[in-house]
């Protein structure tokens, strides 16, 4: 029994296979909902997973290496948003150096205003550079936070919270705010929700997902060059 | 399908190489969309060929990139279980990483969205009166 119990511990199929079960329960109900909003797969699954690893005693570290098969994906993934870009490519025309300008604002914002929200409300000065980077996409936002002086491990989980959030209330939010443009709504989704936003999207909708993935992109591009700036200014001058 | 997988780990290690040679804070990842991108766009790649069963380089690359997109939140779920680890070193300061969470996440999304609407219907505006269908395809 103990053997069985360790072989569950450590081998990588009962993980895996948990987290593929997690998701796909999470899809049916996504689908029985009618794609509601809150009935994110990757929710679901965390909600299925995360209680069956602390009841087998299996730590967050250990999982993560049991599941390396999944996460590897992740990185063609991201290069594979490059074909719903490639489909709506006609969409980009004389859009380009505009989208440049508006997710570059867009950056900007994000960082600023997560930083001086933390500051206001008395978070330390650790805390507000593991906000700063937390629009991007998961490994810039570590590498950012690095560089920063933030707590990177905690920039990510901000990060992922903040892609959820734009999963769930994204599109509800634009809709509110009368914005029916599906590439501006796209765009606005992956530039401060990054891929798990973008997946949401892609989902529902090939232009917003497209524009989603590109904003996702640029973000991480220009983030990372407008954060040395943003950094001197945030935390030097004001 | 195979090969289509060849082709993304090939961008995704041309890219991950830029990053390793110039230390730019960039994903791998995220260069090697641009250059799959370039190259659809270069190649001219037709957009049905995924659909349409080309057996080519072009339709293996599209086929294994839908399938990968079609459950991209799978991917997210392994690094989505480590925010439980992290939610009890949050609760002394969760008033503050609450609400600049949500406030500059509402804030960043506004303002792109409304940017990129804005520019939009100045565009249309400044191109005359075009119906929509002319307006979709510009």
């Amino acid at each position: 029994m103990s053997d069985l119990l360790d072989w569950a511990r450590t081998s990588p199929v009962p993980m895996v296979l948990l987290t593929l079960v997690g998701y796909l329960l999470g899809c049916r109900l996504r689908d029985a909902t009618g794609g509601h909003p809150l009935a994110q797969p990757v929710v679901v699954a965390v909600l299925v997973v995360a209680p069956v690893t602390a009841l087998l005693d299996v730590d967050y570290r250990a999982y993560l290496d049991r599941v390396s098969l999944l996460s590897f994906w992740l990185g063609p993934a991201t290069v594979a948003l490059a074909v719903p870009l490639h489909r709506q490519a006609h969409r980009l025309r004389g859009f380009v150096m505009p989208m440049l300008g508006i997710v570059a604002v867009g950056a900007a914002v994000s960082v600023t205003s997560g930083v001086l929200l933390v500051r206001a409300l008395g978070g330390s000065d650790v805390l507000q550079r593991t906000m700063a980077p937390k629009a991007t996409t998961t490994p810039v936002s570590l590498a950012l936070s690095e560089s920063l002086g933030g707590i990177p491990a905690l920039s990510a989980a901000l990060t992922i919270l903040v892609g959820i959030l734009g999963a769930i209330a994204g599109p509800a939010l634009l809709t509110l705010l009368r914005v029916r443009d599906r590439r501006a709504r796209g765009l606005a989704i992956g530039s401060v929700s990054h891929g798990i936003g973008t997946a949401r999207v892609l989902h529902e909708d090939e232009v917003e997902g497209a524009f989603a993935g590109l904003g996702m992109g640029l973000t991480a591009l220009l983030t990372s060059l407008l954060m040395p700036a943003l950094a001197w200014l945030l935390f030097t001058r004001l | 399908m195979l090969r289509g997988i060849a082709v993304l780990l090939t961008c995704q290690l041309v890219g991950e190489a830029i990053v390793a040679a110039t230390g730019v804070t960039v994903p791998g990842p995220v260069i090697g969309m641009l250059l799959l991108f370039t190259w659809l766009q270069v190649r001219r790649v037709d957009i049905t060929a995924g659909a349409s069963g080309d057996p080519g380089l072009a339709g293996g690359t599209l086929r294994a990139a839908d399938v990968l997109l079609r459950h991209m939140q799978l991917l997210f779920v392994p690094p989505a279980v480590g925010i439980v680890a992290y939610l009890g070193t949050l609760r002394a300061d969760a008033l503050p990483v609450s609400v600049a969470l949500v406030g500059s996440w509402a804030l960043g999304l506004a303002v792109v969205a409304l940017l990129a609407a804005l520019f939009d219907r100045a565009r249309v505006e400044a191109a005359g009166p075009v119906g929509p269908a002319a307006g979709e395809g510009a």
